[in-house]
């Protein structure tokens, strides 16, 4: 725990897993394992899987969870600030960056073609991660029920998207706790 | 005014991002929507970008839709918004974490919410899919782009392709055929 800790490397570790992890959240992981566990000795190998669900548990993006949960540890708040500082700062240049081009050249035809090919791109990228999501997720009858009622509700717009977040919840609560467990 | 909004509209995203993946993606398009921040086009480019750049999918958007909606402050304030829930919530729950854990009840709401970010996520390829696919030839499907996103989904999940080069392989495919 003692070793490699000061605010320096604290915000310098988690500015590289900012840096070099494409696609976000679960991408992050093993690059956060790697520094934090292997390289900085901030947690123990076993101790990383509790970290990890801890942060896919709470609200807020995975990877930004994380950064506040190892940075709060070894220095208390302030530590948790400096970690997601280090986190979000390399997102927040590149996109400030990109977002300037994007506005100039947007209208350029050869520009709105090749994003004519990502936007068909993006289609397939969510489809997939929308199965990826549900083989995980559902685990039964009752998720399927609830999967396919959350899609209705939110592509006919029939209730704003907390809602439908709120009403799984619920739902969630009083199956399975009335239940007595799942299955 | 819209600052006032954008803070709003981000801590919400933030707060109900829950489970990873695309989970916010409903989410931001439906406040995108309501305050006419940018097209549904403009947000498709956008999750091509956020994916194709480094770092979580809600920063990349929050700045990128901060920065559309009202320059620089607009990013840092959009920014600050969507990772202030994490931090609120992680430094309590940490405290409780073995109590939250093993409680009955945080794991059925969570058995209930998982099955809805699935549900969501498929929402978000329906809405973002009727956005897409009629770019070329307004209000009809476009076949050529239908095709690509089919294949790019086939190949993501039986061919584990890496999203990246699947981005530019289809921006590549873009400039030569639409």
């Amino acid at each position: 725990m003692e070793k490699n800790k000061s605010w320096k490397t604290l915000f310098a570790a988690f500015f590289r897993i900012g840096l070099f992890t494409f696609g976000g959240g679960f991408a992050m992981l093993p690059l956060i394992e790697k520094e934090v566990v292997e390289k900085l000795g901030w947690a123990e190998k076993e101790e990383i899987l509790d970290i990890f669900a801890l942060a896919q548990s709470v609200p807020g993006a995975i990877g930004v969870n994380t950064a506040v949960f190892i940075g709060g540890r070894l220095y208390g708040v302030p530590g948790a600030i400096v970690a997601l500082l280090g986190v979000v700062t390399p997102s927040i240049l590149i996109i400030l960056i990109i977002a300037q081009f994007f506005v100039q050249f947007q209208t350029n035809p050869y520009v709105a073609s090749a994003f004519n090919g990502v936007r068909a791109a993006v289609v397939g990228l969510i489809a997939a991660a929308a199965v990826r999501v549900g083989r995980e997720a559902i685990i039964d009858r009752f998720g399927l029920v609830i999967a396919l009622g959350a899609l209705l509700l939110s592509v006919f717009k029939i209730i704003p998207v907390i809602w439908v977040m709120v009403l799984g919840g619920l739902s969630g609560y009083l199956y399975y706790t009335t239940k007595g467990g799942q299955g | 005014m819209i600052l006032m909004q954008l803070f709003t509209s981000f801590f919400k995203i933030g707060l109900f991002t829950i489970g990873g993946g695309y989970a916010m993606l409903a989410l931001i398009q439906e406040e995108i929507v309501r305050y006419g921040w940018m097209t549904p086009q403009e947000f498709v480019d956008i999750v091509g970008i956020a994916e194709m750049t480094p770092g979580p999918i809600a920063v990349n958007a929050a700045t990128f839709i901060g920065y559309g909606a009202a320059g620089l402050r607009g990013a840092l304030l959009a920014t600050t918004a969507v990772v202030l829930p994490s931090l609120i919530s992680v430094l309590i729950v940490s405290k409780f974490w073995e109590r939250y854990k093993t409680s009955k009840g945080v794991q059925a709401t969570f058995a209930g919410i998982r099955p809805v970010v699935a549900g969501l996520v498929g929402a978000a390829a329906i809405l973002v899919g009727s956005t897409s696919l009629q770019v070329l030839a307004s209000g009809f499907i476009h076949l050529p782009t239908l095709a690509l996103s089919i294949i790019v989904f086939l190949g993501l999940i039986y061919r584990k392709w890496d999203p990246i080069r699947v981005l530019l392989a289809c921006a590549l495919i873009g400039l030569i055929i639409f």
